[in-house]
Formats: structure tokens, sequence, C-alpha cells
């Protein structure tokens, strides 16, 4: 099958730049490997989603229904239960896997837009047993508000990031008895707003500097012990506290899946996703990246512009228009994060930045633009746009953020 | 005598840092810090009658998935969580749901109705 543009992944990001890049006149194909669209927010039940795309609040079921029912009245071919076994990238093919058997695409230009992974137990390196009843927040969460499933009885939570916070409340409400969340950093990692409502609502402790040292149980998870760490993380003997659970759910960061494209296309060193311009073009001309394979992104919101940006450049790439000259933006002074890698000027820069460290009061410098920015933490993402008039002439663009 | 008491807008991802200046009666002499409405309506609640949004999910019947997700269409009062949680656990619905439709009217009296977040199909065959 010939087309002009292929999008790998059916979440925020893929099923935007599918109607982006048909609204252009594309004929496109959407690969999903699961077997509907909507990605990660079929599974995210809870509300806050769409606020600054629909400026309504939306759960992620009925923000994904909406581009769903786009995506029904558009042109689009969706392949579900499909999955991408091969890129040849100077051929410009895949090859794709369903239960039809093996189909090859060609195809003008691709976005690919396979979202990110749970960080897994086996990373983690925790001492002790492997029992089962040890789940990432992710997996819990479809078993429980897709499939209908309990993971336990009796749960702790190591990891504070919004999953884990929106996970304490959800097993709560449904009669799973939460014996905390612990976190290593001596600061929550998710948003405020999530420490009232899932945890302080419920009267759910949080557990500061502290992390899990050891697992125990001989089939089913019986017991977890926690100690409080130094600033180096490093676990404080004599610290030790065990929890009789039945389940540990484990919240611990996302990783941009790059697998498909890793050896074809440069990395951003920051993120480690994929590296884009502002357009979601990657260093390989025709293939195109957005959403959370580029960067962990605090929002969907966020996921759908850059997701309709990537395909939008996508379908015009097909069409044979080109662009740049990019210039490359860096991570400066207090940047943990920044997203995107180049700045093409066809369109305006939105940088997307992480800081370091908690800022109490900041100043974001981007060439000769600047902007105060008050408590800054590394869990909550800044989008700046910086117009034009600032970047004229550089060579190279350092984002920083300077301490007042 | 005044207090201040802060609060953290739970409305939406913003979570803007309210501020509310109590009188030694309890009575609110100003909010600021909220960049919207909803904000002011919140810190309002938050000291009077704390609410949320319920997001849960409600079993299905012959349906393409077992679960329909759903929601409270407006903030129920937060005491009445639990036993809003143990009305719906009891409830079934039959497939197809469409996304938005009311499940249950003024659920428990709170003036908020239920409504399917997701649609759900029928089960082929």
């Amino acid at each position: 099958m010939k087309v002009d543009v292929v999008v790998i992944g059916g979440g925020a990001a893929g099923m935007a730049a599918a109607l982006k890049a048909s609204e252009q006149g594309a004929r496109v194909v959407l690969v999903e490997r699961d077997e509907r669209v909507g990605g990660i927010l079929n599974q995210c039940i809870h509300n806050g989603f769409g606020l600054h795309y629909f400026r309504e609040e939306l759960t992620g079921p009925e923000y994904a229904e909406r581009f769903k029912k786009a995506l029904e009245e558009k042109d689009i071919e969706v392949l579900t239960n499909t999955f991408v076994k091969a890129l040849d990238v100077r051929e410009k093919k895949l090859v794709v896997v369903s239960e039809d058997g093996i189909r090859i695409l060609e195809t003008k230009a691709l976005v690919y837009a396979a979202g990110a992974r749970e960080r897994t137990f086996g990373s983690l390196m925790i001492p002790g047993d492997r029992p089962s009843g040890i789940f990432t927040a992710g997996v819990a969460q479809r078993f429980m508000n897709v499939e209908n499933r309990l993971p336990g009885k009796r749960a702790l939570i190591l990891g504070s990031g919004d999953i884990g916070l929106i996970m304490a409340r959800r097993l709560t409400l449904e009669g799973v008895e939460v014996v905390g969340v612990v976190e290593r950093l001596p600061y929550p990692g998710g948003l405020l707003r999530n420490v009232i409502q899932c945890l302080e609502d419920f009267g759910i402790p949080l557990f500061l500097s502290s992390t899990v040292v050891e697992v125990r149980g001989r089939e089913r998870l019986e017991e977890v012990v926690v100690a409080k760490v130094d600033e180096n993380f490093q676990p404080i003997p004599g610290t030790e506290k065990v929890f009789e659970v039945d389940t540990l759910i484990l919240s611990v960061g996302l990783i941009p899946q790059i697998e498909l494209l890793e050896d074809s296309v440069e990395v951003n060193p920051t993120s480690k996703g994929i590296a884009t311009s502002n357009l979601g073009q990657t260093s390989e001309g025709w293939i195109f990246a957005a959403g959370n394979c580029t960067v962990i992104y605090d929002l969907v919101d966020y996921v759908t512009y850059e997701g309709e940006m990537a395909g939008k450049y996508a379908a015009l790439y097909a069409k044979g228009e080109r662009f740049g000259p990019k210039v490359a933006v860096k991570a400066g002074e207090n940047v943990m994060v920044v997203q995107p890698n180049w700045y093409d000027p066809s369109e305006e820069l939105t940088l997307y930045v992480r800081t370091r460290k908690v800022i109490e009061k900041g100043r974001l410098v981007v060439g000769s633009f600047e902007k105060t920015f008050e408590e800054l933490v590394p869990s909550e993402m800044m989008r700046v746009k910086i117009p034009r008039r600032y970047l004229n002439g550089l060579s190279e663009i350092v984002v920083e953020v300077k301490e007042e | 005598m005044s207090a201040l008491k802060r609060l953290v807008c739970v409305q939406c991802p913003l979570g803007c840092k309210i501020s509310v200046e109590l009188s030694d009666t309890n009575r609110i002499l100003s909010i600021v810090g909220n960049r919207c409405p909803r904000g002011e309506e919140y810190a309002r609640d938050e000291l009077e009658n704390p609410k949320r949004v319920l997001t849960t999910s409600v079993r299905v019947l012959n349906g393409e998935y077992p679960l329909v997700s759903v929601k409270t269409n407006k903030p129920v009062p937060k005491n009445l969580v639990p036993e809003l949680m143990k009305t719906i656990r009891n409830l079934k619905v039959e497939a197809p749901i469409e996304c938005g439709s009311v499940l249950v009217e003024d659920v428990l009296g709170t003036g908020a109705d239920l409504v399917a977040t997701r649609t759900v199909r029928r089960a082929k065959g």
C-alpha cells in the first residue's frame, strides 16, 4: 500500500497528527497496536484534561472520544491490533503485522507517536523476593478502569508522581486500603492539586525522603520495607518500617519509547526521547515525531498541539515542501529538560522546559527573551512561546533559568 | 484580627495558590490568587462545604467492555463520596451506552447527574 503519511501510534499525539495531515489533503494511515485508538487516555478516567485545548474540563475517555469521532469522519485508514515490526529508513517502507498477516506500507512521510513506557520494578534493583502483587501504576490503572479487575486488597504506592497519586485515590474509592505513598524526594512529585484531592481528601499518608528497600513474600507480596533516605537517596540504617501489604504500585517515571527509531534518528539528550524541531521534524527529514516519545509532557493538551504540528508538516513534506535551516536549542543553567531540539523559523518557537531543581523565583532567558517565574519545580513543565524577534540572528539558542 | 488561610485550587491543573482572609468570626473578607471565577467558588466551598467531581466506573452488561467510565456532571459534597461509591458499585447498565448520556439523574439528591464518559457498544454475537 502506498500512502502520503503513516502515523505510528493512536494516542493523543497520533490522533492529532493523523487529523491534521488529513486536513492538508494527505492520504493517511494510522497504525495502532491496541484494539482501539485513544492510547493512555482510555484508562485515565479522572478529569483535568482539555482545559487548554477545548477550554473545558474533560475526563481522559471524553478527550479521546472527540478525536476518535473526528477520525471516523475523515477518510483516514485506522489499522488497530497492528504492530510495526520494522522500518526501512532509506526505502521509506514499514513492515506491519496484524491478525491478517504481514503488510508493507510505502510512505512519503512518517509521524512517530509511540508514547512512553513505564519504568519497571526490575530496573529499580530493589532487594528481596520476587512475588506477585507488584504492578506499575499504568498496568494497575488498566486493570481497574478498563478490565474491571482489582489488583489487591492492601496497597503501598512507590512514587508520588501524578499517576501514583491518582491511583492512590482510585484504589481507595474501590475499597482497597492504601497505607501510604512513598517518595524519595523531599517534596511530592505530582501536582499539589493531586496531593490534596487524592491523598489529603482520603487521609492517605505521604512519606517523603523515603524509599522501598526490600520486598518480601513467597507467592504473593506480604511485606514491603520502607526506609528514610539521605540527600544522596541512600537509605539510612535504623529507619526501616515494615508495611504488611499484598500490593505494591510503582509510579516511578515514564521513559519515551524510541526503540523503532533510535538507530536512525538523533535523540534529545535532555529528555532521552526522539529529537525534533518545533515542526516535529527529526534529524531524518521524512520522519516526524510528537508526544511522549519526544519528551514526557505534563498535559495531554500539549501533546495534541505538538501532534498537530507534526501532522501538518509531515503532510507538507509529503507534498514536496522542504523546511529549515534549523537552529540548535540547548539546555543551559538550571535546565534539566528542553523540547524541541531545533528551532525552524517556519513556525514560532514553543518551548517546553523543566528545571533541574526547585527555584523560588527564576528568570527564563532565551536569546534576548526574558520572563520571570515563581515557584518553579522540576515536576511542573513550563510552556513558553518565544516570539521570532527575540531569536533573530542566533546561531544557537541556549535556554537558561537564572535564580533571582 | 483576621487570619489568612492558604489553599491550592483543585479545579484544574493550573493549581492556583489562593489566599483567603478570614475575620475572627470566620467570615470571608477577601479571596486573592485565583486566576478565574471557579477559583473563588472553590475557595468558598472549600471553607464551608468542600466539593469534588467524582469520577469512577459502572458495570456494563452485554458491552464490548465490562465497564463504562462515569463522572458527576458537577462537584458533589466531599463527605457524600463514600455513599455515592456504594450506590455506584451496585449499579449495572445495559450496553449500548453513548458518551454523555445520563445514567442516574440527581444522584443521591446531590443535584448532580451521573454521566457516561465513554461510548460502550454492544458486544458482538
